[in-house]
């Protein structure tokens, strides 16, 4: 027992972290500016936007203007090293000797059991660096994943903020903010641009289906890179948005959300919720021809081989205009299938849709005679509603401008 | 003269869980009791003016809530407190903390590790799976594998089914944590010596083993099974200190109509034709009872209180060979303020939970060596609480109580009975080693109650002073506790049950021996059990 | 350069699991090649040369557990093995007090106990090998998969669990009591000589890193039990020409039935491609394919450095890592001028295992500084001397002593270069308390430390077992739980080592069961 001059000074620098629960942003000050609804929730330990003014009319500021999501809390790895990808490629189901530099795709990560343990983007920063943007947190299975590779591997989510600008306007905002060769960005294309002496990664992806791109910088730029874009957005109505629009979006576009729609393997208390790519949609991920190995592949293979997946991830679309979310999927209206795990009235398609998870067959070779079982609480009552449900092809919509090359102002 | 139709021996908790049980369903039951306080080894006595020491146990998360609240325990004044923090001091002048918060939990760990941080979701995954498949066992009775009866055959299919529908992962997760030390199954998770160890004291506490012992993964679950109102593996205190939970346990049992007399230690229990007809009490009266109930352990059942003339050759070697060495101690403390740990942060919550000043598996480990010696520890590990921080009803304001629950302590010290200077010297090991962390800690010790083994077998009767009323190793545990064939609570002398901790699931202040038993004397008297809730679901 | 494809089996490693599973495939109709590193085949059981005319069983210096059905099959009689139990006694060492000697197969008699010790003693020992007789019957089988069971194992471990109701109610209580016990536990409950508890606590713990009191020790006797020679359960025998000569028998047989022997042949990689073995590649180059591959390595060695991680799942590599293999035996040779006299020792009684163990107590205590990466200051030991029973291991006049020696952890905080000398002072001290003047007939000596052990004989942590034999790394957890059938991750590649089930010592189980399961797969 000694003194504090004993402790390495970074960690007793960190023992004030227990005073603030909820870490903040790198872009906290703007949204709290901008904060009126008052309505934060938990996002890996950040305090973050649910809503900020308007949630139906954020949302359809996605669809029609620019949207600023702030996505600092995600999780972020970066991986470096000579054997980067041919650890990326054993770690991850996609072939990433096909993922050229300055590209991103989504990808999944499995465990020996071929169970997900999570989806995520992987961008292609250079040859021999790469970063994992994802939902929860791996660093010991990315570890030891890296035993007998040449590879580092460090967490860098507090050092690094993100921002997703998303919707038609997007580009445009990005032009005006004067990052001169953003409209080279394809689908998926990645480039840095100069921000403030230091630069700003831009990639042209997003979780909303629509035209849109997300930006990193160290956090120590966040601040400036959020003032320059307001300030060539004010006349391309770019606003702010929170989780819940930005959740209608990515319903709408179809993409699942990890420990919302999947149970994560390493998080899953009960052993019997974990799932096969092939079980929540990510089968395309798959590629037989995949020179490398990758993890999970014996048991995904062998899983395919003998038929043995048990479950299977759909959109439906359900009758009516009341949301299914978490109901209860029935096969003619008697036999329990499966259970919806997101479901909205999709404002921009018009339609009632929700994304299930149902058992085999149904959902899989049985489609027909499908409904959902939707407990609606209207005053202090349940409308008890059992709605017809069509299994239809994801995304929900569509939007030409998503991918349009050049990107144009919509 | 009257015949009761139960008499239990003991008003320790799970005598009197087994009390309120048989009361409930209609029996006359009488509770002798030795002391002249009733809780055993779940007590509250105050020893000095103002204060109320928790003397033995201290800290509550075992105790099942089924029995809370089939007893209506809270009616009678249970209120269970949940710790808020928690901390590990470390010699380099920091801590480690434990924080309820999920993501401070984390950060709190990233600042030794970020693989630890990143670590601990799996860790956890695991414990609670292993919890979940254990939790359901605690309140029913273990089948006797040798036995073709059809309750045992079902249990035992219940068991096998139980077992075959877990995922290879998780049989393969289940053989670990019955066969591994804690220290080894720690390593596969985590890389920093702190927060090992800040784990590894619930595979210790209570037993006569090691941290590098095998089956210490073990005995990590027994403290990780209890929970605080559904959270699985929290821990709280009880308002008022231990005391409440015996306190209420006893309330509940009077308004029921049950009978307690103190200061009646039982000298013998009456046989008569191989079965049990009352007790004897210490100054020669004779109390009849149509079946008799210990809770005292199987030791001091078996061997001090029925003749041996009664007991078949067999159980009684196993009896004997019964393993109840105790491996800990207790100083119980109050302060005249608040003791200052400079370590912390103003404003920290980690007062207000268990403080450990043992920060690496190896200093554990070397301090079971002392153990293995004969001797107390030198460099003790203590399990540190001060209740009044959270419970106001145990000291004058500004005052403090605290609790430390300290290992090792052998049964006898290199083989000769403690002295007093031994048990002076074993706590000046405790008092040095916190005031190493806290200036000015002597200095505000009103006054001090320190129980070494020989204490606790002397006041509460714990055979050894072993808290768990026997080790909780493989051996004697499930079908094997107290020993094998005798473990669904009844004994080679007809109407003489065990309810005590020395019975299946073990010790701990759980309640599930007492209530268990009690279904089973009921089932023998062909009574219903209507009002005994089955164990909660896990779903 | 590629050589010929019309091998259908490479065996890595010519240890004698290699040996072992190379001959009985090979006698089933396979073309096996065995590709040894060294120059000579055995592995770690050899027989070599420590000193100019001294020669002596390298490592494994006691044979106990040759397994009966390897004997049998691969008809090492015929092959030149004669194993003859004769008196082998175990001499429990009483420093300046009288000997116990264990007489027979694992003490039928004992000498120098008292009657009722005696008494105790055979009870003791009757149940013992009872209970290891239930161990027994999982020896030459794979372990059970509890999670995918097939009809046939099913039947298998029905008929353990009949063999269990068989002992007889409380007999199988004690079984079930008794699996996961300590050993001194145990000896409290029947034994009070403190020199046949010390034997008794050195048995059980030889080989491991645990200690007397540490629960699941008594798993290790049970381990020593469940061996036989010539049918005489808990028999032991040095055979003659040192271990070299065992396992030259087994290459013998192996050579018969058609194996082609490589030695000096240093594999360098197992090749892997789509999750199928193609073959190895050798450290100058060669490429030899198979469509089986059998690694006699260590699980690790085989994993991590042969086949590579890239070609196996991360949850895999977690687990081969999270094994726990770091030796905590030394092992010294002695080469000495004269015969040693112990005391209290009868001079017939020399060529029997002599156990400085004094006591369970003493086992205990020397384990404990192991804990903490020190060597025992007294250190426990098992000693033979093999050139009384064959002279032509050592001059004329001259003698060999060999000793396994516990506990002598790998990881050695000061390091073992500075460690060994110490290490072989304390063992020479302890000697000397023994056998006075010993020292001073000393010719040469060579101590092998774990470090030493893991370089010479490519053992990874320098571990006999290839891996702790605890309860939590036997059975369906060896060497790894998912993979104990010996077939792996990489199809077409199996383990048959002492890294599987049932683990190290001279027992050929690893490789007979690893060979039953190759043939048993491809008659499906």
């Amino acid at each position: 027992m000694t003194t504090d001059s004993m402790i390495p000074p970074a960690r007793h620098a960190a023992q004030d972290h227990f005073r603030t629960l909820r870490l903040a942003s790198p872009f906290q000050p703007r949204l709290e500016a901008l904060g009126r609804q008052e309505d934060w929730y938990t996002w890996a330990g950040y305090k973050a936007p649910q809503s900020l003014w308007d949630e139906e009319l954020e949302f359809f500021a996605i669809r029609s203007q620019a949207a600023v999501f702030d996505i600092s809390p995600m999780v972020k790895y970066r991986i470096e090293g000579p054997d980067a990808e041919a650890y990326l490629d054993r770690l991850t189901l996609r072939d990433v000797t096909k993922l050229g530099v300055g590209r991103v795709h989504y990808t999944a990560w499995c465990d020996d059991e071929g169970h997900v343990l999570d989806d995520g983007t992987l961008f292609r920063l250079a040859a021999d660096r790469f970063r994992l943007c994802c939902q929860e947190r791996h660093l010991p299975w990315l570890l030891d994943s890296a035993i007998g590779y040449d590879v580092a591997i460090e967490e860098e989510t507090e050092a690094v903020a993100g921002l997703a600008l998303q919707g038609p306007t997007s580009w445009v905002v990005l032009r005006d903010a004067g990052f001169a060769g953003s409209e080279r960005l394809k689908a998926f294309d990645l480039a840095d641009f100069p921000h403030e002496g230091g630069s700003v990664t831009v990639s042209r992806t997003g979780f909303t289906g629509d035209l849109g791109y997300e930006l990193f910088v160290p956090a120590g730029a966040a601040l400036s890179l959020w003032d320059r874009l307001f300030a060539a957005g004010r006349v391309h109505g770019i606003r702010a948005i929170g989780y819940a629009a930005l959740n209608r979006a990515r319903i709408e576009a179809g993409l699942i959300v990890a420990n919302a729609d999947f149970a994560t393997a390493e998080h899953a208390v009960r052993a019997d919720r974990v799932r096969q790519p092939d079980e929540i949609g990510l089968g395309f991920m798959i590629d037989a021809a995949k020179a490398g190995h990758y993890n999970g592949r014996r048991a995904i293979e062998a899983a395919r081989r003998n038929k043995t997946l048990r479950r299977i991830l759909v959109g439906l679309e359900i009758e009516g205009n009341v949301p299914a979310e978490h109901a209860i999927v029935y096969h003619r209206a008697k036999k329990e299938v499966g259970l919806v795990s997101a479901a909205i009235w999709s404002p921009t398609a018009k339609r009632n849709i929700a994304i299930a998870s149902l058992e085999r067959p149904y959902g899989d070779t049985v489609v027909d005679d499908l409904w959902v079982e939707i407990y609606a609480m209207r005053e202090l009552q349940y409308q008890k509603l059992m709605k017809r449900a069509k299994v239809v092809p994801r995304p929900f919509v569509k939007l030409a401008r998503r991918t349009a090359s050049p990107p144009g102002i919509f | 003269m009257k015949t009761w139709d139960a008499i239990v021996i003991g008003a320790g908790h799970n005598g009197l869980v087994n009390a309120c049980y048989l009361q409930r369903a209609g029996l006359d039951v009488l509770v002798v009791e030795k002391n002249d306080w009733i809780g055993g080894a779940a007590v509250s006595r105050s020893l000095t003016p103002g204060f109320l020491y928790s003397n033995c146990s201290y800290v509550c998360s075992l105790f099942r809530p089924e029995i809370m609240r089939d007893l209506e325990l809270p009616r009678y004044g249970l209120q269970v407190i949940p710790y808020e923090g928690g901390a590990v001091f470390t010699q380099d002048g920091d801590y480690l903390a434990n924080y309820r918060d999920y993501d401070a939990h984390r950060r709190e760990f990233a600042r030794f590790s970020k693989r630890d941080a990143e670590a601990y979701d799996r860790y956890a995954r695991d414990v609670t799976r292993q919890c979940r498949f254990i939790q359901p066992l605690l309140l029913r009775t273990a089948p006797d594998p040798t036995s073709f009866r059809p309750r045992d055959l079902g249990e035992l299919m219940y068991l096998g089914k139980k077992f075959a529908g877990l995922s290879a992962e998780e049989m393969a997760l289940t053989l670990r944590f019955w066969t591994m030390s804690i220290a080894d199954f720690l390593d596969e998770y985590f890389e920093t010596d702190v927060i090992k160890a800040n784990f590894a004291l619930s595979g210790i506490i209570g037993t006569a083993l090691g941290p590098m012992s095998p089956g210490t993964a073990y005995v990590l679950l027994h403290h990780y099974m209890g929970e605080v109102d559904g959270s699985v593996g929290a821990w709280g205190f009880a308002r008022g200190g231990m005391g409440a939970v015996t306190r209420a346990l006893a309330d509940s049992f009077r308004a029921s109509g049950g009978t307690i007399r103190t200061e009646a230690e039982v000298s013998r229990v009456l046989v008569r034709g191989g079965k049990a007809g009352g007790v004897v009490l210490a100054n020669g009266e004779e109390v009849r009872g149509r079946f008799v109930v210990s809770n005292a352990d199987v030791k001091r059942t078996f061997l001090k209180l029925v003749e041996e003339k009664e007991l078949p050759q067999t159980f009684l070697r196993r009896v004997k060979n019964f393993k109840i060495r105790g491996s800990s101690g207790k100083v119980n403390i109050a302060l005249d303020s608040m003791p200052e740990f400079p370590a912390l942060p103003e404003g920290s919550p980690c007062l207000q939970a268990d403080m450990h000043f043992t920060d690496s598996i190896e200093r554990m480990e070397r301090a079971y060596d002392d153990w293995k010696a004969g001797r107390w520890s030198a460099d003790p590990f203590i399990d540190m609480v001060i209740p009044t921080t959270l419970d106001p009803t145990m000291a004058p304001p500004g005052k403090h109580f605290m609790s430390c629950f300290v290992q090792y302590a052998p049964p006898k010290v290199e083989g000769r009975e403690w002295t007093d200077a031994d048990r002076d010297g074993f706590a000046e090991s405790v008092i040095s080693q916190i005031a190493a962390y806290s200036p000015g800690f002597r200095e505000r010790i009103v006054h001090m109650e320190v129980r070494t083994p020989r204490e606790l077998e002397a006041e509460v009767g714990l055979t050894e002073g072993n808290i768990f009323q026997g080790e909780l190793t493989f051996d004697q545990l499930l079908f094997n506790r107290p020993v094998p064939g005798y473990a669904q609570y009844r004994s080679p002398v007809g109407g003489l049950y065990m309810c005590g901790s020395s019975t299946h699931p073990g010790g701990g202040v759980m309640g599930a021996p007492g209530r268990n038993a009690a279904a089973e004397i009921l089932r023998d008297l062909k009574r219903g059990i209507k009002d005994m809730s089955g164990a909660h679901d896990v779903i | 350069m590629t050589s010929s494809d019309a091998i259908d089996v490479v065996v890595v490693g010519g240890g004698h699991n290699g040996l072992v599973a190379a001959a009985l495939l090979a006698k089933a109709g396979r073309k096996v090649t065995v590709l040894e590193a060294a120059d000579d085949v055995g592995g770690a059981a050899r027989t070599e040369a420590f000193a100019p005319g001294f020669r002596v069983s390298a490592l494994a210096h006691v044979l106990n557990r040759l397994h009966p059905d390897v004997v049998r099959e691969l008809d090492l009689a015929r092959h030149g093995l004669t194993l003859d139990a004769g008196d082998t006694p175990s001499v429990a060492l009483a420093e300046g007090g009288d000997a116990l000697i264990l007489h027979g197969a694992y003490g039928e008699r004992l000498s120098g106990a008292s009657k009722t010790e005696a008494e105790a003693w055979n009870g003791l020992r009757a149940q013992l090998f009872r209970y290891a007789g239930m161990l027994k019957l999982f020896l030459a089988r794979r372990p059970p998969d509890l999670s995918g069971m097939s009809m046939g194992e099913t039947a298998s471990l029905a008929k353990a669990g009949l063999s269990l109701r068989r002992l007889g109610r409380e007999d199988m209580r004690d079984f079930l009591r008794m699996l996961l016990m300590n050993v001194t536990d145990v000896l409290d409950e029947h034994l009070e000589d403190r020199r046949l508890r010390g034997l008794l606590a050195f048995d059980a713990v030889l080989g491991c890193h645990l200690g007397p009191r540490s629960p699941t020790s008594l798993l290790g006797l049970y381990n020593r039990l469940t061996g036989e020679i010539g049918g005489r359960p808990g028999a032991q025998a040095l055979p003659k020409g040192g271990m070299g000569a065992v396992t030259a028998a087994i290459a013998r047989a192996a050579s018969a039935a058609g194996v082609t022997i490589r030695t000096g042949a240093t594999v360098a990689r197992i090749g892997v491609d789509k999750g199928r073995v193609t073959g190895v590649t050798l450290a100058g180059g060669e490429e030899i394919r198979a469509a089986t591959v059998v690694s006699g390595a260590n699980p690790k060695t085989t994993f991590l450095d042969l086949v590579g991680t890239r070609a196996v799942d991360t949850g895999f590599v977690r687990k081969l890592g999270n094994i726990r293999m770091k030796g905590d035996a030394a092992k010294l040779h002695l080469a000495l001028n004269r015969l040693p006299a112990f005391h209290g020792v009868p001079v017939e009684t020399l060529k029997g295992r002599l156990v400085i163990a004094p006591s369970d107590e003493h086992v205990e205590r020397a384990f404990n500084p192991s804990k903490y990466g020190a060597f025992s200051p007294e250190p426990v030991m098992e000693i033979t001397i093999p050139s009384l029973s064959d002279p032509s291991l050592a001059p004329a006049g001259a003698h060999v002593l060999s000793a396994v020696v516990q506990y002598a952890p790998y990881e050695l905080r000061e390091g073992w270069e500075a460690g060994r000398p110490k290490l072989l002072a304390a063992i020479m001290a302890r000697l000397e308390a023994h056998a006075p003047g010993i020292g001073n007939s000393v010719l040469a000596s060579e101590l092998l430390t774990p470090a030493d052990i893991e370089r010479r004989y490519r053992m990874p942590g320098g571990h006999w077992h290839h891996g702790e034999l605890q309860a939590d790394q036997m059975l369906m957890s060896r060497p790894v739980s998912g993979w104990s059938g010996y077939d792996t991750p990489v199809e077409g590649l199996y383990l048959c080592g002492g890294g599987s089930h049932p683990g190290g010592g001279v027992s050929g189980a690893p490789g007979m069961n690893a060979a039953r399961t190759i043939l048993a797969m491809r008659s499906k």
